[in-house]
Order: C-alpha cells, then sequence, then structure tokens
C-alpha cells in the first residue's frame, strides 16, 4: 500500500478483473438487451398504466407519500427531554458517552503531558522497529516519521495534531476489536457472513455524513458523537479484510492441522489467524485511513482537533491558517499508512538470518523502548513541555497571498477562454439547470422505472430491486424534488469527474513522468481535509451548484485517475505489443487495446467516481448547492432533526440506486 | 486477537464438521456475556449535568462560528485564566446546538446569543430551569440586507425595499434565474428573508452560500470586481471595517410584527445580545461565574479585537492579551 487511501476505498471482495466467464445472454446473438428486459418491461406495461391513473405523471404523488419529519422531531424533543431521566440513556447510552468523553480526554491529557519531545521519539522509534532496526526501510520510515512529527510542530499545531492522534487511537483500536469480532464470525460462519456482507456494503457507500446526524440525535455534539461516527465507520474494512483472510485459509494447511488433531480453538489461534494476518494488517491500514479522514469531518458536530482548527479558520476565511491545520492531517495520514503498510510486508517476508539477534524479536522491542525512555526522560528535562514557539512558521499570509493571486487571474479576464466563473454560469445555465428540469418534468413512475431497468441490466434483479425501491423511497419520504436536484448535480459531476479522469488516466498510465509527478498530488489531495477546498472554489467559481459540483469532481477525481491508471497499466502487455507490431497508432491502441481490455477497471472507476462525488453532496452544502446538501447542513447546525435525518437518508437512497445501476462487476460475482 | 473460551466443551469433541458453528457460537455468546456485564456492572450513569462541573475551577465557553464571538470568548479566557486562575476552555458550537451543551453542562455559558433558538430558550429556561439568562452581553446586533457603497452612490435610491424591484437585473446570477439573488449566508443563522420577500412581492430569490465562509468570500470577490450585490447581512461584523456596505431600508420594525415567522414583512429588531448560562455554574461558579455575568462591552470594543482576528490575522490568544492589556479601566470593572 504506497498509496494513500480514499475515504471509501474500492473493497477487495470486489475485484474488478474477476469477470468470470461471459454472461449466456452476451454470448447470442439475438437482441440481449431486449431479452433481459422482457420480463420488466411486461410488468410495466401492466402496472404504470395503473399507477399513471391513479395518481398522475407529474412529480411524486403527495397520496403515497409519508410524514417522517414530524416523528423524527418528537422523537428528538422526546430525547432532549428525557436524556438526564430516561433508562435507556442512564443505563446504556450516557455510560457510552461518558466513556468516550473520559477516554479521549484521558488520552489527549496523557499525550500532551507527556511533551512534544517524548511523544515524538516514540513514534520516531516505534516506526523504526516496525520497519526494521536493521533495513534501510526502517531508517527511511523514521526519517518520515520525524519530519512528519516536526513539521506539525513548525506550524504551530502541536496540540490540535495531539487531539486529533487521541481520537484516532482510542476510535482504531475500539473499531479494530469490534470489526475483527465481526470479520471473526464473518469468516467461520456462512450464515453470519450473509447478513453481514450487505450491510458493510451498503455501509460502504454511505456518505461520512449520513454518520453523524443519528449519533447527534442520541448523543448530542461533542466528542461522543464524533468518536462513535468515526468507529462506525472504520469498522467495516477491518470486518471485511478479516473475513476474508479467514475464509482464504490454505485448505491443506487446515487440513493437515486437523489431522494433527487440533482442537477448533487451535486451530483457529495456531493456523488460521496467523495465515491471516496479512489481510488482517491490510484491514488495519484501511481503517485507519478511514477513521483519519472521518476524524476531520466529525468536527462539523465539535470533535476538536486538527478539524475544529481547519473549521475556526475558515469562519475568517483563511485558507493559509486552514491549510496549516490541513497540513499535519495529510502528514499523518502518511506516517499511519506507510507504518502499516511497512508492518504488513514484513510480516510476508519472513526474519532474515543473517541478522544480528539483538535487534530482533522480543530483545529488539526491549531494545527500542529502553533507548525511547532514556532519550524522552533526557529530552523532557531539557526542554519545556510545550512546542517552543520560537520553532513556529506562520505559512497562512503567504498561501493567502498566493491563493488571491491564482484565484484573481483565474476567475475572469483570460483571453479567450472567459475565465472560471464565466465557465460556471455557463455549467449552471446549459447542463445543471436543463438537467434539474429535465428530471423534475420526468413523470415519477418512468423514474422508478429506469432505475429499475438499469438495475437490471447492470447486477440483475436484486439490484433491480434496490434500485428501485430506493427510487420509490425518497418520494415516500417527501423529499422528490430536492433529491432530483442533488440527482442532477451528482450526474453532473460524475459526467466531469469521468471525463477529466479517464482523459488524464490515459496520459499517466502512458507517460510514466506524469504519473510520478501525479502520485503525491492525488496523495495530498485524497486526505487534505474538503473544507480547505470551501473558499477557492467559492472564489473560482462564485456560490451555487456549479461551485458545488467542482468541490465534489475534486474530491472524486484522485480516485478516478488511479482506478484508470492501474486498469490501464494491467492489460497484458502481449496483446499491446501485438497491437503494436501491427502497426496500430497511439490512438488506435489507447482506442481498440487498452480501454476494451480495461474495462472492468474503468467500471469501478465509474462506480467509485459515482460513490465520491455523492459523499460530496454535503460539502457542497456549505457551497450553495442548495437542495439535499443544505438541508444536512441546516439539520447539524439548527438541530433540525426532522429535516436533516430525512435528506440524509434520501442521500443514502440515492447513492443506492447510483451504485446499483452502475456496478457492473456485482453481476458477474454472483453476489445479490 | 485473544479471547477466554467460554465454553471448554469444545476442546473435548473435535468433531470437523461442527467446529465452525460451535466457534460462532461460542464467540456470539462471550460476546453476549460482555455486553451483559458491561450494560449491568455499573448503575446508572452520571448525567454531567448535576456534577460538580463548574467548581472545579475549570470552565467551558461555546464559541460560536462567527468572529465577534470568539472574540467575546477570548478576551473572557485571557481575564479567567491570568486574573481569576480559572482554566477555561473553548469549543466550538454552533447558537442552537450550543444551548443542548448548557443544558447538558458541557459548556458553562455562551456569551452571544442573537436569539436564533427560540423554542431551545422556551424548552431549557423556562421549562427544564437548566439554563438561565446571564444578561446584556452590552453589544447590540442588527440584521439586514445590505449593498456596496459603491452601488448606494450609482444608483441612491437603491436603499430603498419599494425600488428594488426595479433593479433586480442588477443582482440575476445563473442561480437565482431571471429574479434578482439575495445572498444569504449559513443555514445556522436567523433569517425571515424568504418571508419577507413572498409577503413584500419581490422579485427576489435567496440563494444560501451555506456557510459564512463561502458568503464573506462570494462578498470580497463581488467587492472586489466592483459587481452589484445585495446580501443578508449584520452588524457588528469585523468585515464591516474591510468593505464599505449601506443597509437597505426595509418596513419599518414593530413590536411583534416578526411573530409569526410565515408572515414577516419589516426589517429586523435590534437585538441586545444575550449572555445564557448553565444554573448549576451560576450556583457553583464562584468567581467566574460572577465575572462572567458582569462581562459587558460595546460594539466598538469588541471590533477592536474582532479585527485585530480577522483583519490581522492574529491568534485569538494574542489579540486578546493586546486589548486587555490596553484596556484595564474597562475589565477592571468586571471582576468580582
Amino acid at each position: 500500500m504506497s498509496a494513500v487511501t480514499t475515504p471509501a476505498p474500492p473493497s477487495p471482495p470486489r475485484e474488478p478483473a474477476k469477470e468470470r466467464e461471459p454472461r449466456p445472454a452476451r454470448s447470442r446473438p439475438a437482441h440481449p438487451l431486449l431479452r433481459r428486459l422482457l420480463p420488466l418491461a411486461v410488468a410495466a406495461l401492466v402496472l404504470v398504466p395503473v399507477a399513471a391513473a391513479l395518481w398522475g405523471s407529474g412529480a411524486w404523488p403527495s397520496a403515497l407519500t409519508a410524514d417522517v419529519k414530524t416523528p423524527l422531531d418528537d422523537a428528538y424533543a422526546w430525547v432532549v427531554r428525557n436524556r438526564d431521566t430516561s433508562p435507556v440513556f442512564l443505563y446504556f447510552l450516557l455510560h457510552l458517552s461518558n466513556w468516550s468523553d473520559s477516554s479521549v480526554s484521558w488520552m489527549t491529557d496523557l499525550l500532551v503531558n507527556i511533551g512534544w519531545f517524548p511523544v515524538t521519539v516514540g513514534a520516531v522509534l516505534l516506526s523504526w522497529r516496525i520497519g526494521g532496526l536493521q533495513s534501510r526501510r526502517g531508517l527511511k520510515l523514521a526519517g518520515i516519521t520525524l519530519a512528519s512529527f516536526a513539521m506539525c510542530g513548525v506550524l504551530g499545531m502541536w496540540e490540535a495534531t495531539m487531539e486529533t492522534l487521541a481520537l484516532m487511537a482510542i476510535a482504531v483500536t475500539v473499531s479494530a476489536v469490534i470489526g475483527g469480532l465481526l470479520g471473526l464470525g464473518g469468516g467461520l460462519s456462512d450464515r453470519f457472513e450473509k447478513i453481514l456482507r450487505p450491510v458493510l456494503d451498503t455501509m460502504q457507500i454511505m456518505p461520512a455524513f449520513a454518520y453523524l446526524l443519528p449519533l447527534v440525535l442520541l448523543f448530542g455534539i461533542g466528542v461522543p458523537s464524533a468518536l462513535i461516527a468515526t468507529i462506525v465507520y472504520a469498522a467495516p474494512p477491518m470486518a471485511r479484510l478479516t473475513a476474508l483472510g479467514l475464509r482464504g485459509a490454505d485448505a491443506g494447511v487446515m487440513e493437515a492441522a486437523r489431522s494433527l488433531g487440533a482442537s477448533p480453538w487451535q486451530r483457529l489461534l495456531t493456523a488460521r489467524l496467523p495465515l491471516a494476518r496479512k489481510e488482517i494488517l491490510l484491514g488495519l491500514n484501511q481503517t485507519i485511513m478511514m477513521a483519519l479522514s472521518m476524524v476531520t469531518i466529525a468536527s462539523v458536530v465539535g470533535a476538536g482537533g486538527l478539524g475544529e482548527e481547519v473549521f475556526q479558520a475558515l469562519s475568517t476565511v483563511d485558507v493559509g491558517r486552514a491549510l496549516a491545520a490541513g497540513i499535519p492531517i495529510v502528514l499523518l495520514a502518511v506516517w499511519l499508512d506507510r507504518t502499516t503498510a511497512a508492518a504488513g510486508d514484513r510480516l510476508g517476508e519472513g526474519s532474515d538470518p543473517s541478522a544480528v539477534r539483538l535487534l530482533h524479536g522480543l530483545r529488539g522491542w526491549s531494545l527500542t523502548a529502553g533507548v525511547g525512555v532514556v532519550v524522552s526522560a533526557v529530552g523532557a528535562a531539557l526542554l519545556i513541555e510545550e512546542w517552543p514557539e520560537a520553532w513556529t512558521v506562520d505559512i497562512s499570509q503567504p498561501v493567502n497571498r498566493a491563493m488571491d493571486w491564482f484565484t484573481g487571474h483565474l476567475a475572469e479576464g483570460v483571453p479567450v477562454l472567459g475565465g472560471t466563473r464565466t465557465w460556471a454560469d455557463g455549467f449552471t445555465t446549459w447542463v445543471l439547470d436543463p438537467l434539474r428540469d429535465g428530471l423534475t418534468a420526468t413523470p415519477w413512475w418512468l423514474l422508478v422505472l429506469v432505475a429499475a431497468a438499469l438495475g437490471l441490466l447492470a447486477g440483475g434483479w436484486g439490484a433491480m430491486a434496490t434500485a428501485a425501491v430506493s427510487m420509490a423511497g425518497i418520494g415516500v419520504i417527501d423529499v422528490w424534488n430536492n433529491s432530483l436536484d442533488t440527482l442532477s448535480q451528482a450526474i453532473a459531476g460524475v459526467v466531469v469527474t469521468l471525463l477529466l479522469g479517464f482523459l488524464v488516466g490515459v496520459v499517466a498510465a502512458r507517460v510514466p513522468v506524469v504519473e510520478r509527478v501525479l502520485r503525491p498530488l492525488l496523495d495530498t489531495m485524497q486526505t487534505l481535509p474538503q473544507f480547505i477546498y470551501l473558499i477557492p472554489v467559492v472564489a473560482l467559481f462564485n456560490v451555487g451548484r456549479s461551485a458545488a459540483v467542482a468541490a465534489a469532481v475534486l474530491y472524486a477525481l484522485p480516485a478516478v485517475i488511479r482506478i484508470t491508471v492501474q486498469g490501464l497499466r494491467q492489460v497484458d502487455p502481449a496483446a499491446l505489443e501485438a497491437s503494436r507490431s501491427l502497426g496500430a497508432g497511439t490512438f488506435q491502441q489507447i482506442r481498440q487495446v487498452q480501454v476494451p481490455l480495461a474495462r472492468p477497471a474503468l467500471m469501478l472507476a465509474l462506480n467509485q467516481g459515482v460513490v465520491l462525488v455523492l459523499a460530496m453532496v454535503i460539502i457542497g452544502g456549505f457551497v450553495g448547492s442548495g437542495a439535499l446538501g443544505y438541508d444536512v447542513v441546516f439539520g447539524l447546525q439548527k438541530s433540525a432533526l426532522g429535516t436533516g435525518l430525512t435528506a440524509g437518508v434520501a442521500i443514502v437512497l440515492l447513492g443506492l440506486v447510483l451504485d446499483r445501476t452502475t456496478q457492473r462487476t456485482r453481476a458477474a460475482t454472483g453476489a445479490p | 486477537m485473544r479471547m477466554k473460551n467460554p465454553n471448554p466443551a469444545g476442546r473435548k469433541n473435535p468433531n470437523p464438521g461442527g467446529s465452525r458453528t460451535r466457534l460462532t457460537r461460542a464467540a456470539g455468546a462471550a460476546a453476549v456475556v460482555l455486553g451483559l456485564t458491561g450494560l449491568t456492572a455499573c448503575g446508572a450513569a452520571d448525567t454531567g449535568s448535576s456534577s460538580s462541573k463548574g467548581s472545579s475551577g475549570s470552565v467551558t465557553i461555546a464559541v460560536p462560528s462567527w468572529v465577534g464571538a470568539e472574540a467575546n470568548a477570548a478576551v473572557a479566557q485571557y481575564i479567567l485564566e491570568n486574573e481569576l486562575d480559572t482554566k477555561a476552555e473553548l469549543t466550538q458550537l454552533d447558537e442552537s446546538v450550543a444551548f443542548d451543551a448548557l443544558n447538558s453542562g458541557k459548556v458553562d455559558a455562551i456569551l452571544e446569543d442573537w436569539g436564533g433558538a427560540p423554542k431551545k430558550v422556551d424548552l431549557y429556561v423556562e421549562d427544564k430551569k437548566t439554563v438561565v439568562a446571564g444578561g446584556d452581553l452590552g453589544v447590540v446586533g442588527h440584521i439586514g440586507w445590505f449593498v456596496p457603497k459603491y452601488l448606494a452612490d450609482e444608483h441612491p435610491d437603491i436603499t430603498d425595499w419599494k425600488n428594488l424591484n426595479k433593479y433586480k437585473n442588477l443582482f440575476k446570477t445563473a442561480e437565482s434565474g431571471d429574479k434578482g439573488q439575495l445572498l444569504e449566508g449559513s443555514p445556522s443563522y436567523t433569517t425571515n428573508d424568504d418571508a419577507i420577500i413572498k409577503n413584500l412581492d419581490l422579485d427576489y430569490k435567496t440563494v444560501y452560500a451555506g456557510s459564512e465562509a463561502a458568503q464573506i468570500t462570494q462578498m470580497k470577490e463581488n467587492y472586489k470586481a466592483k459587481k452589484p450585490f445585495i446580501t443578508y447581512w449584520w452588524t457588528p461584523q469585523w468585515l464591516n471595517a474591510q468593505l464599505d456596505l449601506v443597509e437597505v431600508k426595509l418596513p419599518e420594525y414593530k413590536e411583534g410584527c416578526d411573530a409569526e415567522p410565515e408572515k414577516v414583512a419589516c426589517a429586523y429588531a435590534q437585538t441586545p445580545l444575550q449572555k445564557y448560562f448553565n444554573a448549576d455554574f451560576t450556583k457553583e461558579g464562584g468567581d467566574a461565574a460572577q465575572f462572567l455575568k458582569n462581562f459587558n462591552w460595546t460594539a466598538e470594543q469588541q471590533n477592536v479585537v474582532a479585527s485585530m482576528i480577522a483583519d490581522e490575522k492574529m491568534s485569538s490568544e494574542a489579540a486578546a492579551e493586546k486589548w486587555v492589556k490596553a484596556n484595564k479601566d474597562v475589565w477592571q470593572k468586571w471582576l468580582p
């Protein structure tokens, strides 16, 4: 894992290249599309006239809606009134809440009180030990760690970094335990796996913000909501990969263990778990990355730490200060990612027989710990606890000036091209408006039918049912028009993302230099808290839906580029060589060989693009997207849970519709 | 992952077929047992509000996302920590959410409330009595519709709402279509604008920037390019020192004209900004609580600190320190 992962990484079980065999429908020469759609078409012929006659053909009929806002608002009022007296709270939820508060503040106090020097020394030595005390990799890792921590201090963010690190430490530990237990269940029991899989699949496409609202309802604003949201968000990859690892255990080894008379527990502890440790570590890696991205988003509900610094800087429109808080997040991500990846790789390698024994195993650990304690004690005695003020550098002024210059020159008056604001206006008037009006004018039953048909084509009957039911659900909870507005923005965003992503991806896959330059940029873009984009995006595109789409594109682009590059790279070199020797030009090679062969990966890129663009809908709410994004922000900030939660659910439903209608690989692997 | 085996019988009977299900069953049983002990071992949880918080020499102040409030909190924090030897923590919370935190005791004080959450005030102050009113901050807030001065100079009659329809074409954007765009701020701010537009028959559309950051960026960019715009805005605000804005006159505010949100057709009131405290904190907070009750300053004084933070990009601590050192006579009166 050299790359920093996306907040919603492509799940390993949906391997892109796993298209097993061509579906029978495709191999037949007759119209396969028609054949597959036939049953649906027959059903539609019967049902649509009835539905249209009963409820008309405009927007979603009000007769079919249910009022969910009032009960939700009532529930919130009840919670507020009874938080101190109801047994549900007194004996369960408040324990959770108090435990979260106290464990996080304990951890923060610990890290802050230990002081910056021992913490840095500890982190450096830990990474060194994990990377290998003797190997170059360990040394490099130690260097990265030192640079990262020093940078956090230099930027004046030491305390905020420690707060974030404390929250992370607790969240990751709990996520890993819960995810590990679930994965254990999923790996050992088929029935459990069957229940777990769809839940994890759905959780993966839920935007991070959607987790915040129900928790705010129960726990109010503050650390508990943030912590629990992070745990819930970060646990799935651990569960998924643990289960995967346990299931993938070599049958021969298991049989051997059994024939030696090992009991089920012995087999689990001595064979199955050790064989799965690589997957489990990869799961841990993913869990850490997801927790980090959530921790910053959770600042919206008062998580504190670096996310709050970003947020606070934005209130004075100070991009520079926001960036100063954003950079430590990127550095933490790099450090944690590299360290866990190194741990995973080293497990696979086994030990080097020629190594000095003092530096390995338990002895290596105790040596590391001993050196750490001594150096820390000396350092702590010589230096003060807090990061010295003289060692900080204020980057906010130069960054702000640079941004002003940048936006000032791109926004308007660019010869011929017109500048970004002109584009934004054009995009709103000529793309977003017609798309939204078109969707709103479409009869409701037709949209449900289209969702069903696309789901059927993409993934079979299960996907069809999910897509259609989700689409109808949006109508039932009475947010039809707002959802279509958001859907139009999402579609536009996905199209732009794919166009740009494929373009850049194709170039990067063919020109190695471009890819090398792009990689660190993509890593940074993926880990930087999305809030930092708010101000530049508004300065460039004006408040409105165009700005929201631009923010979404920026967010989804790195993943799409990366998957595209990977897909094109995996194309069999022999096929490419053959086409070249047949005299195919560069464009012919791309069009006729690379793209068709990389199709599964490109489909995955489409799916990821859709999921990520939708995840940004709520960030869009902060720059004037209106519709669902605004409703969620409104709900969070005004604690109007009825509005917020309904909009959140609608986003999840839209996500299900878009996911099921774009996910081709699911049909091939035969999952529901 | 190490777990205790709650089912030792599993070891005696190495039946290969049933081993998996038995394992999962055992794991399930362990989880249930763990969960149950977690639930029952401890009694009722501490609700926080009735705890001894506040008396132990630590105060938590809610800071909403605007800079004026940051100035209040920073100055209060500086004086609390340096004069009263009380540790003060600041937590960033939006207006209405802060009341929930005040109720639960997670926060001890709100220093600047714009009256944006009347329902919460009713619930906590009148009904549950967990929150008490803390009197005026001294600053009077006012919300209104504002246009830049260069626009008012060009079209002097634009500052009367009756002429707004005449000028709507100036304010058209891609978002507002063929109506004029009235720029709005964060969803958490108090606004009647949709009702006002409807009831005054104005051909305008509210476009929500979604956050104060987006709104300010948009205003600054428009101002830089000398473009016309009309926006929901308020005083005191640090940005007013940078941008010269003129208020548009709406029908005069009369007591009670904004009682029904749907039917509002008048200007916003002059709002003396209020302080609110957690009820237990006022009883047990000692000197710190008394100091916060006495805390009272003018819009000008607040603006000095706010623009140090916002314009000069000083940290709020540094700004507070500078102001406190220069204005001893003002804050001496607040000390108990």
